[in-house]
């Protein structure tokens, strides 16, 4: 009953959609109250059975109820309790009723705290909402249904894929599907506004948080699963330019420059066109990815099945949401009232400076991923476009943007003032040029590149820290003052500062990283001892253990520093009867940030064995800059005080900043 | 009958929750305007100032810039118009209570199994202990073999169970396993390339023939072995070489092998000089014969089956056994008078005439 209960609420959750997609608008369309007010109780109740829908499922996969085609096809009555919960979404459908269910959430948190918004508003964004949960509803149902039943139930399931076998799949799929759908959110805001030909200051007020919230959990998940390539893959890569890592990374670029944007909406009423065109880009590009990673158009782990019927139905919503919000755009967007002026150089100005550079990468990497897929549809030539082609296109564009990054904050709004904001940067400066003199001279011969681009994260760090100083009058007051300034700042400003200051700890990462790896690659046996960047690993033994649902060669490595045992790292090779195949798993030693990373290859037939050791040098900063970003992101959230921007008066007396 | 309340309890709760607003009286304008935004902004500006966030210039200038705003939302503030369209609502009302649960029965009954209760894999394995399925069988197997890899007893009993089940590449994995672990020996051998075989679609396989080979390096006398190394002779069309090992195969058995008719059925097929139909005990005895006792000997059983096919004539195999006996002795007159014997005795029913046409064809004797 559970699985056809589930199923139920699912038709019937799609049944609710259509009405709340058509209602409320006829509600608006004539102004009747209760008309507008259905879209409010038809998306909690939608909410309502969506989440039946998908405990139901959840319930399926734990108690491996093998005559539903989904748990059997994808679980096995072995597995830990935890990958047979998560395993709910480690396979198409279930993801898709993952993806559906956070949506309905948000339709459901938007009616839920909605109250403060203009009704007719609300009914425009709930019905928005409601057509895409209905094209989702129509498309699970008909091409993925994950309630599919089997009469005769076999006794066991076929496993589920084992490099998905993994904590790393308990987070980083609901972290990323909570961004890309979170944008929905701000898509439906817009596509509202341009139907009602009128966005005001209530619709500002409401957008930033939610493009906040759909961008913390984006840049957590995009995080978590670079971070999970890193382990789990076994080559000690962090990013690959892969068409999935970008489809991911695309919403991401167009999501954050919406973020600064629908902040300038919010606080000085201007860049309005903007941040209507970036909330359609952002969610087209969430779309575009699922569509990319769903219809199997790119085999990766993440393609779990591929079904032609299902590419074509993703790209025929693609098509609809994407070209009817677009032209919808064309449309309306001229008569939208102009909001506030500013000078060029401004703190607006620069934040335009900064949607430009971060749209323009986000081109270039749409243009990297879909080239080769179109040329391979256009002319069946495959090629790959690879790391080379998005270091010359991407790295370019971001160095001005991160020399530029210090400058927005210290700008005054409507109008800045460029010179004292250099005299302001000038300590940053300093501390970044004395950075790259210190790095230059400790690795002379080296690298060239790698101290400047540091020097620059040091700059973007430092130019954080900069603008905190500047607001509380850091060494220019009493201590004690500036400490109660300190607390006094709004929690936003802190936000932004780590923010900033994350992006350069996360580029002081990459650099290291990739620039100063170390790696060795050899055949050992047991008593074999490797020397990699001043450590000494000997491999002590290898042994055979057995886990609940495979097999497990695990190799022990001794690892000495200046002839100090420092630790024991056991990486394994997992071997999964059912799926007859083997997973590595490896061997991680934290040092500070920095990381020595082991993991096995083939075992030779005279009981010797591949290993690769990498020594990754503060290779921690590139996960904790993200994370330190989205820590940023949160503490803006909690601050719950509106935002405005205080102009700078035409002849004002230079005095105190302007105030967040 | 549980399943359907529960559907239609669902169902009610979803036609409530598009129902309820409309049956509640509006109150006009219940949402937020923009006019209360600005209201906020302007007494948030006046927080800054007292926390000393900005100075009193630029707090002059923001709140001239927001009042501006301020004045110009409440001009532009549209009439809440509140009307209610009774026609709308009803139209929505009956969308509701008819259209949503049409849209969700029809759905559901295209695409759900009503009639298929819950499996969770706890209840069936208590339930299944009396009757249990081979299938469960082998799964229980399997999942111990799992767990404990080289038993080699345990792969000893699943492998010819899957083998029988016709899963043959599991099959051939847990032969391995079993000779892996319980050691080599010709049976497993040939076992194991009889599962080869199968998963071949009974094609002996080079794979398949190498495991034969070793069986037969193992134990020269091993039927299993002998005889699919012939059939591998056949395969490749070396009719006599598939022959002479079927004839050593039958040559060296007890009498009582249940498999012998299995060879002799493969033996007439290659259609080798070995004479057909002869019981083995007749067999036996005439191989003691010199060749004139021996050709009596087996004149007078082909007589005795011509006088049993007379009186019965429904037997096409022994027509066809009688023609080929003809043929074997060299009387192609005789054998062409038992064809139309067998035509006339067979006549009145096509199957079997069809059958007769064909066994002739295969005599080489035009059908």
């Amino acid at each position: 009953m559970i699985a056809e209960a589930g199923h139920y609420a699912l038709v019937l959750a799609l049944a609710l959609a259509l009405i709340q997609s058509t209602v409320p608008i006829a509600g608006a369309r004539w102004g009747d109250v209760a008309l507008m007010n259905v879209a409010r109780s038809t998306a909690l109740a939608q909410l309502l059975f969506a989440a039946i829908s998908f405990t139901a499922l959840v319930s399926l996969h734990v108690t491996s109820d093998f005559s539903v085609v989904n748990v059997y096809e994808n679980s096995h009555s072995l597995k830990p309790l935890i990958y047979k919960i998560t395993g709910v979404w480690g396979n198409h459908e279930g993801s898709m009723l993952l993806w559906v269910s956070i949506l309905a959430l948000f339709g459901g948190l938007v009616a839920a705290f909605g109250n403060n918004l203009p009704l007719s508003l609300r009914a425009h964004v709930l019905a928005v909402q409601a057509w895409i949960a209905s094209a989702f509803y129509l498309f699970i149902l008909i091409t993925s249904n994950p309630f599919l039943r089997i009469a005769n139930p076999p006794i066991e399931g076929r496993d589920l894929n084992p490099v998905l076998q993994d904590i790393g799949l308990a987070v980083h799929p609901p972290m990323l599907y909570l961004g890309y759908v979170g944008f929905s959110i701000s898509f439906s805001f817009a596509v509202a506004a341009l139907l009602e030909g009128r966005i005001d200051a209530a619709w500002a007020r409401w957008v930033r948080p939610w493009t906040l919230v759909a961008w913390i959990f984006l840049t957590l998940g995009i995080a978590m699963g670079s971070y999970w390539a890193y382990y789990e893959l076994g080559w000690g890569g962090w990013w690959f330019w892969d068409p999935v890592e970008n489809a991911s990374l695309m919403p991401w670029l167009a999501g954050t420059a919406l973020l600064h944007s629908a902040v300038v909406m919010e606080k000085r009423n201007a860049l309005k066109v903007w941040t209507i065109l970036l909330s359609i880009l952002t969610f087209s590009l969430s779309l575009l990815g699922t569509f990319l990673v769903r219809s199997g158009v790119l085999t990766s782990v993440h393609a779990f099945a591929t079904d032609p019927t299902r590419g074509v139905f993703i790209l025929l919503i693609l098509c609809i949401f994407i070209g009817g919000s677009l032209s919808l755009y064309a449309w309306r967007a001229s008569a939208l009232k102009q909001g506030g002026l500013f000078a060029p150089i401004s703190r607006e100005g620069a934040l335009v400076l900064n949607n430009l550079f971060l749209t323009t990468a986000c081109a270039t990497v749409f243009i990297g991923t879909l080239y080769p897929l179109a040329l391979e549809v256009l002319t069946g030539d495959k090629i790959s476009v690879g790391a080379p082609f998005f270091n010359l296109t991407f790295a370019p564009l971001f160095v001005p943007l991160m020399v530029a990054v210090p400058f927005g904050p210290l700008l005054a709004w409507k109008r800045g003032d460029l010179l004292g904001a250099a005299q302001r940067l000038t300590a940053a400066g300093v501390m970044a040029l004395i950075a790259i003199a210190l790095l230059w001279a400790w690795t002379y011969g080296g690298s060239t590149l790698a101290p400047l681009a540091i020097g620059l994260a040091v700059f973007v760090i430092a130019g954080a820290f900069t603008d905190l100083a500047e607001r509380t009058g850091l060494f220019r007051v009493p201590l004690g003052t500036a400490l109660r300034r300190a607390r006094g700042l709004p929690r936003a400003t802190w936000g932004s500062a780590f923010a900033h200051a994350g992006v350069g700890i996360a580029l002081i990462g990459i650099v290291c990283e990739t620039t100063w790896n170390s790696e060795h690659i050899s055949t050992m046996r047991p008593g074999d001892v490797a020397k990699v960047a001043g450590y000494e690993l000997k491999l002590d033994d290898m042994v055979q253990r057995k886990g609940p649902n495979f097999r497990e060669m695990i190799a022990r490595f001794t690892v000495d520093l200046d002839g100090q045992k420092l630790s024991v790292m056991t990486p394994s090779k997992r071997n999964f009867t059912t799926r007859e195949s083997s997973t590595t798993e490896a061997a991680l030693l934290t040092r500070g940030a920095s990381q020595l990373y082991i993991s096995l290859g083939d075992a030779t037939a005279d009981g010797a064995i591949a290993v690769r050791i990498y020594h990754k040098p503060l290779v921690l900063l590139i996960w904790w800059g993200p994370v330190l970003m989205a820590f940023g992101g949160m503490l803006s959230l909690s601050d719950r005080r509106l935002r405005v921007g205080a102009p700078k008066p035409a002849r004002a007396l230079r005095g105190l900043q302007a105030a967040e | 009958m549980t399943l359907w309340f529960v559907f239609a309890l669902m169902t009610v709760a979803a036609i409530f929750a598009v129902l309820w607003p409309l049956s509640r009286r509006a109150r006009p304008q219940s949402g937020g305007s923009e006019a209360a935004v600005y209201k906020d902004q302007l007494a948030e500006i006046d927080r800054d100032v007292a926390a000393d966030l900005i100075a009193p210039s630029e707090a002059d200038a923001a709140r001239v810039e927001i009042s501006r705003r301020l004045l110009a939302a409440v001009d532009d503030q549209r009439d809440p118009t509140v009307q209610s369209n009774v026609r709308l609502r009803r139209l929505a009302a009956v969308s509701a209570l008819i259209g949503l649960p049409v849209v969700a029965v029809a759905f559901y009954l295209s695409l759900g199994s009503p009639q298929l209760g819950d499996f969770p894999l706890a209840g069936r394995a208590r339930v299944a202990d009396a009757t249990q399925s081979l299938g469960s069988l082998v799964a229980q197997v399997e999942a111990h073999l799992e767990q404990n890899p080289t038993d080699g007893r345990g792969w000893n009993v699943l492998a010819p169970v899957l083998a029988r089940l016709g899963r043959f590449d599991e099959a051939v994995r847990a032969y391995r396993n079993s000779i892996t672990y319980n050691g080599d020996s010709a049976e497993r051998r040939s076992d194991l390339g009889e599962a080869l075989a199968g998963a071949a679609g009974g094609v002996v396989t080079s794979e398949a023939k190498a495991e034969f080979e070793r069986a037969i390096a193992l134990s020269a006398d091993d039927p299993k072995a002998n005889y699919f190394l012939g059939l591998a002779a056949e395969q490749d069309g070396r009719n006599a070489d598939a022959a002479s090992i079927w004839r050593g195969l039958l040559a060296k058995a007890p009498a009582d092998a249940p498999w012998r008719p299995l060879v002799q059925a493969a033996l007439v097929r290659v259609g080798g000089p070995a004479v057909p139909a002869l019981p083995d005990s007749a067999m036996a005895a005439a191989k003691d014969m010199n060749d004139t006792d021996r050709g009596a000997m087996i004149r007078g059983m082909v007589d005795r089956l011509a006088t049993r096919l007379k009186q019965n004539g429904n037997d096409v195999e022994g027509w066809l056994r009688l023609v080929r006996a003809y043929m074997v002795m060299g009387d192609r007159d005789k054998a062409a008078s038992a064809v139309t014997d067998a035509r006339q005795a067979v006549a009145n029913n096509a199957e079997r005439l069809r059958q007769l046409n064909e066994g002739l064809k295969n005599l080489g004797l035009d059908g």
